[in-house]
């Protein structure tokens, strides 16, 4: 048997020790450490050292009435968010799926909402949806239409950030499917062309069925993002009005650096994690079972 | 040989040049108008005493959270920085972050200010900006309505309800939950109601409640649009844009509000009045908002309290208080050469907010951000309802309970 040096002995180990690391410093670390976090009392207005206090963090957070309305609030923000980015976004794909005039230019279009700072999209869309001199109102009064209300009303404010968010992130979907469409073999379409199928058929029986795997994993990708949304919210409308448009990760920065209440925003970042996990599988699950 | 010298010549020179680097200190300030003055002035700082000054601006929340990051996990390198006293003092202090400031000269400092800057017997910051609350209005609309300057609330809801047009809010004021809660401050004590009575809440007393209806209602009558998401932030562009007739928020925004190249209202048609007087009393806040503190944690204390003495000094506050920012210096506002040049209704007001003013504008506490949140939830149901809310009362009660479980965390309750 031949030895050698302690690095060919070792490659299996070493090779994907700085991945394995990167992993466990970046990403492990602060899940774990969280997790010891939520069953502390740490708080910061309190001046007190932290000490473990089991599951106290736990009752206090779930007995707020406003942490149940965040997690209703996340999803309905994902919701409303991700089906119509699906939607719109198949739309999109499916009218860039051929050659014309500008494609090249209508692509570089689409992805310039992607690569903007959500704090500075945030900044300018709270100018566009200021109710008195905001352009929204403006474009809707040269239409003859009443003035709403935006960001600054409980009732629409999470529609108007959804809305935001569907202008950044449609054309991440476009662009997913768009892939999707180009690696699709021809073959079908030409034998439903020859058996007489019109558009509409051919839409829903060839190209959805075949695209749909595509189109999934875009709406997976999109709403786990979604589910964790802070940026746009937070710089748009802090979580307001009241706490009308908090979701988890909102309403855990407040508790953390607003409040200095660690532990407990800890509890609220543990249910996210939870949430945003469990919502995966069940994606990944139903998946397997219709084989998509 | 000739090597060897040359390598410890090298050696002796980085050692020192290591020596003059560490004169080297890091200010954290507030995108604030002092902040702004303060790095204009820093140039000059770093000429006269040769150590270089590392300044960072952050907005005033982001401020909080940075420095509470850096000082809660010990890595901080901050040396000096700005601080909100009313917002942040009492968990700064009880977390041991700000130097005591045993060798600063506070004699130029009134006592209303030196109250929040003291804890225990020493002081642990300077007190830099003092706010009261005013009334801004537009002396183009009022002369052309025919009205005078309101001086008591009544006279308030019928200049606001004169002046409210399709085009102009009649009357103004923070209507954003939390935010709201400072400028609410001064309706509460006008009416005789109070957050905090000896360390236990209060804002569910009949005073209170009643300024808290009287509050709503003219935001919701005569308000601009979207009151409820509105901070000073909001309404100041709207109040420059001419949307707005009056006004009512913190003194330091004059400066700004006539600035020409951010307003198209012109400085001639801007006002500034007293708050007017409440059914019981006249006490509008009168605040210090700002104040300057060294880190416990720095290591470079010596140049650290040099900077703060000269970053603090009367020769500044006196150009500050020249370019509108109201200071907390007496020294300033007793320099008639100074007052000659600072608008004469800011000079007025505050003499008379100095004298009849409330020291908060806020609960003084240390879980005041939880504390706003909760009360601002009862000052936007009574927006919403335009003070006429049926269950005001209970959800007032209700967020009493749960400010006093705040204070009882944090070991406040009944203290004061």
């Amino acid at each position: 048997m031949t030895k050698g040096s302690f690095v060919e002995r070792h490659f299996k180990i070493l090779f994907p020790l700085p991945a394995v690391s990167f992993i466990i410093v970046m990403m492990l670390f602060p899940v774990i450490y969280t997790l010891f976090l939520s069953f502390t009392n740490w708080n910061l207005t309190s001046g007190m050292p932290l000490s473990l206090v089991g599951f106290k963090s736990y009752l206090r957070v779930l007995r707020e009435p406003r942490f149940l309305e965040a997690i209703g609030r996340t999803f309905s923000f994902t919701a409303i968010a991700v089906v119509v980015e699906t939607v719109l976004g198949l739309a999109v794909a499916l009218l860039l799926n051929r050659e014309f005039k500008g494609k090249s230019i209508m692509k570089l279009i689409l992805l310039l909402p992607l690569v903007a700072t959500p704090v500075a999209i945030g900044i300018v869309w709270n100018l566009f949806f200021d109710p008195t001199i905001g352009l929204a109102n403006y474009v809707l009064s040269l239409f003859g239409l009443p003035r709403a209300a935006w960001v600054s009303s409980s009732a629409s404010v999470i529609p108007s950030l959804a809305l935001v968010d569907i202008w950044q992130w449609t054309p991440m979907i476009a662009l997913i499917v768009l892939a999707g469409l180009a690696s699709l073999s021809q073959e079908p379409y030409e034998s439903a062309k020859v058996d007489g199928a019109n558009a509409v058929q051919i839409f829903t029986k060839i190209t959805l069925p075949m695209i749909s795997p595509t189109l999934l994993t875009a709406m997976i990708l999109r709403s786990v993002d979604a589910l964790k949304t802070y940026d746009i919210i937070y710089a748009m409308t802090g979580g307001g009005p009241g706490y009308s448009s908090e979701t988890l990760n909102v309403m855990a920065y407040k508790y953390s650096f607003e409040y200095f209440r660690m532990g407990q925003s800890s509890v609220i970042l543990v249910f996210l994690f939870i949430l945003v996990l469990a919502f995966s599988l069940g994606i990944m699950a139903l998946r397997k079972r219709f084989e998509l | 040989m000739k090597a060897r010298l040359l390598a410890v010549l090298m050696l002796l020179a980085l050692v020192f040049g290591a020596g003059a680097q560490a004169k080297e200190i890091r200010v954290l300030v507030a995108n604030h108008p002092y902040g702004d003055l303060l790095k204009a002035a820093i140039p000059e700082y770093e000429k006269a005493t040769g150590v270089k000054v590392n300044v960072e601006s952050l907005q005033e929340s982001q401020l909080t959270t940075k420095l509470t990051t850096e000082f809660a996990t010990n890595s901080s390198s901050v040396d000096v920085f700005m601080t909100r006293p009313l917002q942040e003092g009492k968990m700064f202090y009880k977390n041991g972050w700000y130097e005591p400031l045993t060798s600063y000269d506070f004699s130029d400092y009134p006592d209303s200010a030196m109250g929040v800057a003291r804890f225990g017997n020493k002081p642990y910051l300077v007190p830099l900006v003092t706010e009261w609350q005013v009334l801004y209005y537009r002396k183009d609309l009022f002369k052309k309505a025919g009205l005078s300057v309101p001086k008591t609330f009544t006279e308030l809801e019928a200049a606001a309800k004169a002046l409210d047009s399709a085009d102009v809010a009649g009357f103004a004021s923070r209507g954003k939950g939390a935010a709201a809660v400072t400028q609410i401050s001064s309706f509460l004590y006008n009416y005789g109601g109070a957050f905090l009575d000896k360390g236990v809440a209060v804002f569910d007393s009949k005073e209170a409640l009643e300024a808290t209806r009287f509050y709503g209602k003219l935001l919701a009558l005569y308000g601009p649009t979207g009151v409820t998401s509105m901070s000073w932030e909001n309404i100041m562009p709207l109040f420059q844009a001419g949307k707005v007739a009056m006004w009512t928020d913190a003194s330091v925004f004059f400066g700004q509000i006539v600035d020409p190249a951010k307003s198209q209202v012109t400085a001639a048609d801007v006002g500034i009045a007293n708050m007017p007087a409440g059914p019981k009393t006249n006490n509008p806040f009168f605040v210090v908002s700002w104040g300057m503190a060294v880190a416990r944690q720095s290591k470079n204390k010596v140049q650290a309290m040099d900077f703060i003495k000269w970053a603090t000094s009367a020769d500044l506050a006196k150009k500050a208080l020249v370019a509108s920012i109201p200071m907390s210096r007496d020294s300033a506002w007793a320099d008639p050469a100074v007052v000659a040049k600072t608008n004469p209704e800011l000079v007025t007001t505050q003499a008379f907010a100095a004298k009849n003013g409330n020291p908060f504008d806020r609960p003084y506490m240390s879980a005041v951000g939880n504390a706003r949140d909760l009360i601002g939830e009862v000052i936007i149901e009574s927006i919403n309802t335009a003070g006429t809310s049926q269950k005001l009362a209970d959800l007032a009660k209700q967020k009493v309970k749960q400010v006093n479980e705040l204070l009882e965390d944090t070991g406040e309750y009944g203290m004061y």
